[in-house]
């Protein structure tokens, strides 16, 4: 049993309560935070830690924060985003079905290390139920103390808003979120300016995913070291929320620490292959990921190592493909997916994977020709031209279908049929 | 027509908030309960209330997965269809609930009850494959699941 650091309070069947958090320690980062440390010591010790943004990106934590300058204007805001659409992840859900206020005080510091004064979750409509303990759970922080004016009696102002979405994907995109926020249509906006330049606005905004301002009491309360400690490689920091789906026995969400290896996340943690299955492929971090084929079994899970092996490893979200499943046609089920939730705002996304998706659909039902490869490869590559990054995302899986799975589209083209399926 | 209560009750939170647009989204929500979708009169009254034009609205409502501009049932049902529930099998619980309601997908039941619609993963992967019924989520679900939700769905509305 690796530590439990994140899910230390996590139950099978409710959520912690503020008394529970706070037994476990909860709430004595930011007390000790608000006495002893200033805004600019936080910001060092996020940095030291080595915390990598948890929603995909990867981008170091405690950087962000310090692109607020320090003469940069007030208000501030931090917003906490709770989007998680990304195919095949639900930690975020896990996360604060579990222990709510850990996010909360991980907002409030968070606050503190930017100077905010406002912070707010913003939340996809399918998860109506965590909005809602959200909401309870932020009034009980504030009735506490936590919240609001002169917070435990340092002089620290912070409160926390739940800003439901309407639902789309493209509202996880930092940009798009915060024209969200603002009741504008969604689009993405290409930086610069930066969201902690001009967000919110125009104002100085830190975005963070859930589970990231999660790990930030924990750093506090332990330290810089201590949490580059919970993982097993030298690269990694910080234990990682792993959210294994597919043909796993045990699909669920594990924290381990990173950097543990694939092969044993699916065979100890998830249960390992359904009866009758075979390990063929996986998805390592969403819809946004390539393949890892089982010469990758074995790779250790950080982003460090996945990104020298030329892979990424997103939100950490581990869908499980056996060798019956035909992933031409799970390409063409995630190409469906970008096709329906592109915004439709730059040509290359909304025009391209209609496109990529029609050639997939027909290669899938033996309609398919040769030449498609090579059209499929260049449509991939005007892709990567798109305004934001969610079309570069969304033709990861396809580009890798081509490069490991080859035989296996060429199978449908020759055969005039899935050769997944039997009689057609 | 808006009932004065409702009205006044948005009106509040609207003149609490520093920036009335960003509450869009909620007060959307608020009308598309009242009306049971976002109707044309809906999308005005939503304008005016917050001093946007009702093309500015038109923008956001269309954008949303869970704003209707159609009229829905009483209980709109989600069938995910992305990459886990697809591995599980969504398309025998779709079929299942197509032919049990004798409606195709983007359809309503005649007696108003039930809308059948597709969504893109909704982040319940660990029960594939799993649905939505006025955002409230069921899963993994079988045929005979389905049965006992829908049985209890349609005792509920009487």
């Amino acid at each position: 049993m690796y530590p439990q650091v994140l899910f230390q309070n996590r139950r099978p069947d409710r959520i912690a309560t503020l008394e529970e958090y706070r037994t476990s320690g909860g709430y004595e980062a930011l007390a000790n935070v608000l006495k002893n440390f200033s805004y600019k010591d936080v910001r060092t010790v996020v940095l030291d830690a080595l915390l990598l943004g948890r929603g995909g990106a990867a981008f170091p934590a405690g950087r962000k924060v310090m692109t607020v300058a320090d003469d940069a204007p007030f208000p501030r805001y931090v917003v906490c985003n709770a989007d998680e659409m990304e195919p095949g992840t639900f930690k975020d859900r896990v996360l604060i079905h579990a222990d709510p206020h850990m996010l909360i005080e991980g907002m409030i510091i968070e606050g503190y290390s930017a100077r905010a004064e406002k912070g707010i979750i913003f939340i996809r409509p399918e998860y109506e139920s965590a909005a809602r303990i959200l909401d309870r759970e932020v009034e009980k922080a504030r009735v506490a103390g936590y919240l609001g004016d002169n917070i435990l009696g340092s002089g620290y102002t912070f409160d926390i808003v739940v800003h439901r979405s309407g639902g789309r994907y493209i509202c996880g995109e930092v940009t798009a979120q915060i024209n969200a926020l603002q009741g504008k249509r969604p689009n993405p906006k290409q930086p610069p300016p930066y969201a902690t330049e001009k967000g919110l606005w125009q104002q100085p905004t830190v975005v963070h995913n859930v589970e990231t301002l999660a790990c930030i009491p924990h750093i506090m309360r332990n330290g810089a070291e201590w949490f580059q400690n919970l993982a097993l490689t030298d690269t990694g920091s910080g234990t990682k929320i792993f959210c294994v789906s597919g043909k796993v026995n045990r699909p669920g969400c594990y924290e381990l620490p990173m950097g543990i290896r694939l092969s044993e996340i699916i065979e100890t943690h998830a249960g390992g292959m359904r009866d009758g299955a075979q390990f063929k492929a996986c998805l390592p971090g969403g819809a946004s990921t390539a393949f890892l084929t089982p010469e990758f079994y074995d790779i250790e899970m950080d982003f460090e190592t996945l990104k020298k092996a030329g892979h990424r490893l997103g939100t950490g979200a581990i869908m499980v493909f056996d060798h019956k499943t035909c992933l031409v046609e799970a390409t063409l089920n995630l190409t469906e997916f970008f096709a329906r939730e592109s915004c439709g705002w730059c040509t290359p996304c909304r025009e391209g994977f209609p496109y990529l998706r029609d050639l997939l659909w027909r290669i899938e039902h033996g309609q398919g020709q040769e030449e498609y490869i090579s059209t499929i490869m260049q449509m991939c590559h005007h892709l990567w031209n798109a305004y934001c990054a969610f079309a570069p995302g969304g033709v990861a899986p396809i580009e890798s279908l081509l490069t490991y799975f080859k035989d296996e589209v060429y199978a449908h083209i020759r055969e005039k049929k899935c050769p997944f399926k039997n009689s057609e | 027509m808006l009932p004065e209560e409702l009205k006044a009750s948005l009106n509040k939170e609207i003149s609490l908030s520093e920036h009335p647009r960003e509450l869009v989204v909620d007060v959307m929500f608020a009308l598309q309960d009242h009306y049971g979708f976002l109707s044309d009169e809906a999308l005005e009254e939503a304008s005016v209330l917050l001093g946007m034009t009702p093309l500015e609205m038109e923008e956001l409502a269309t954008f949303y997965t869970f704003i209707f501009r159609e009229p829905v049932g009483k209980y709109v049902i989600h069938v995910c269809d992305s990459v886990i529930c697809w591995m599980d099998g969504f398309d025998s619980i779709r079929d299942y609930l197509s032919q049990k309601l004798g409606i195709k997908m983007g359809e309503t039941t005649p007696d108003g009850l039930f809308t059948l619609l597709p969504v893109c993963c909704i982040g319940y992967c660990d029960r594939s494959p799993a649905i939505l019924i006025n955002r409230k989520v069921y899963g993994p679900l079988t045929p005979e699941k389905l049965d006992i939700i829908l049985e209890e769905l349609r005792t509920e509305a009487g």
